[in-house]
């Protein structure tokens, strides 16, 4: 699985960041990194947490 | 278990709906809501929803999903435009006027209702914004307005006043408690934000009362209780919300600001709530609650769905509140209780600076996080508040966060330096 952002839509709520501060940092500037794009299993299901967390409607876990 | 039925067709209701398929529910689904739309989201409404629209473009939508999202994907029986009643707890059924719907568990997701003011009664020109109509009728209002009042210094009023100015409109914002915000963020905090009103044009009056409304058909100003008379052509008032409960009165439930529920959110057996209506107990900070944030709504309708489909298994709703708000160009963030024993400014200066966070503490304990302009640190201090930490873990990630951003902006100054 891998985590699909579209910035465009993005606007640096945090909400995934706090679902998943290992795979989501925002920014100084208030964008979002993706720390890791391909979480392992261990992290998946905090992936979907954070993905389905987001307000904007950002993330995505899409098949990969 | 066969019939769910999800009262309220905003965010929470939606989240519910879709919590309930994603754990497995098979049984039939119904979702009723008064408003004849589409379950649609709120944050934008009083936000980018607000700017112009260009000539010959889309007039905005916030809808999440079409209706064959609902019906087809989901198998949810939508009952749109229609507001239930009443509750019969007892016999187990929603009422909608004539027609009833039977539930073997049901989750109340009816959300609040804008406070208006008695005197701007069928005046043209006075606005409340809570629903996309309202805010569709607040956008035509603005592309004709020449000078606006925004009663009420709350969020929703600042973020229509921040609106009104990137229009280029004249507004004045009045207030009747001496310091805006003060239940949100707390008083000293509260008067740090509304600093950027001033910076923007936005004329904030606090401490003054509403005495009435000037106008015969249209609203042409607004007489305030020191006799100032502020001219208008368009009013929007902001003055809070109450939880939707009406329709409950007499069902047997606890209705105390909300309906009242423990912290799996329910209020009676097979009865949960979700959203603004809801005041639960929340663990984190052992309280009663009720809380009109997008996040809280989203988090309650899932865990109220999974918990009435699943008593047995039902899980305590725990979290750190958190909300954000757009003013102009800032945003700015709020995690946590505002009731504090101290607030502390842990970083930036707060009329100086763009960027400036608070923080603060009730006992020993980290209780909540104010940011200004500081995405990048709001969550960090969520995760301490959610983990009970104490004060002074809050001052020592201050101090990292302050270090951290130094040692960036001598290297950025290094660099070009060097270029």
């Amino acid at each position: 699985m891998r985590i699909e952002l579209d910035e465009g839509k993005c606007c640096g709520l945090g909400m995934c960041e706090a679902e998943a501060p290992d795979l989501f940092e925002v920014q100084d500037d208030g964008s979002l990194a993706v720390l890791n794009a391909r979480p392992g299993p261990e992290q998946l299901e905090r992936a979907r947490a954070a993905c389905s967390a987001c307000p904007a409607g950002a993330l995505q876990l899409v098949e990969a | 278990m066969n019939d769910l039925v999800v009262v309220g067709a905003s965010l929470a209701g939606l989240r519910a709906v879709e919590a309930a398929r994603a754990a497995g529910f098979g049984g039939r689904i119904t979702l009723i809501g008064a408003e004849p739309h589409l379950p649609y989201d709120r944050p934008p409404l009083s936000k980018q929803f607000l700017d112009e629209v260009a000539a010959g473009a889309d007039e905005p939508s916030t809808v999440f999903h079409d209706e064959a999202h609902f019906v087809d994907e989901l198998g949810v029986t939508l009952r749109l435009g229609e507001a239930a009643t009443a509750l019969d707890p007892a016999g187990r059924r929603v009422i909608l006027g004539a027609d009833t719907v039977p539930y073997d568990a049901v989750v109340i997701a009816t959300g609040a209702h804008a406070r208006t003011l008695p005197a701007g009664r069928g005046l043209a020109g006075v606005h409340a914004l809570r629903t996309v109509d309202d805010a569709h009728s607040v956008r035509r209002a603005m592309d004709t307005a020449e000078r606006v009042v925004v009663i009420g210094a709350g969020f929703i009023g600042s973020e229509v006043a921040a609106s009104a100015r990137k229009r280029g409109l004249p507004v004045t914002i009045v207030e009747a408690l001496a310091t805006p915000l003060v239940r949100a963020v707390g008083p000293e905090l509260g008067l740090a934000i509304a600093q950027l009103h001033a910076k923007h044009g936005t004329d904030l009056r606090c401490g003054a009362g509403v005495e009435r409304l000037l106008g015969e058909e249209k609203v042409t100003g607004v007489r305030l209780t020191d006799g100032t008379e502020l001219p208008a052509d368009l009013v929007v008032v902001g003055v809070g919300a109450d939880p939707a409960t009406g329709w409950l009165e007499g069902a047997g439930l606890t209705l105390d600001n909300g309906v009242v529920c423990d912290e799996y959110l329910c209020a009676a057996p097979g009865v949960y709530a979700a959203g603004d209506v809801a005041r639960w107990h929340n663990p984190l900070f052992g309280r009663l609650q009720r809380l009109e944030h997008w996040t809280s709504a989203a988090g309650q309708g899932e865990a109220a769905a999974r918990n009435a489909l699943d008593p047995e298994n039902a899980k305590p709703y725990l979290t750190v509140p958190y909300f954000w708000s757009d003013w102009y160009d800032s945003k700015i963030q709020f995690v946590g209780i505002p009731d504090a024993d101290e607030t502390r400014v842990v970083d930036g200066d707060v009329t100086a600076d763009r960027r400036w966070i608070a923080l603060y503490r009730q006992g020993d304990r980290i209780v909540g996080a104010l940011a200004v302009n500081g995405q990048a640190d709001i969550m960090k201090y969520r995760r301490l508040i959610s983990e009970r930490a104490s004060w002074q873990d809050g001052l020592d990630l201050a101090e990292r966060r302050r270090r951290s951003l130094a040692a960036k902006s001598a290297e950025a100054v290094g660099s070009a330096t060097r270029s």
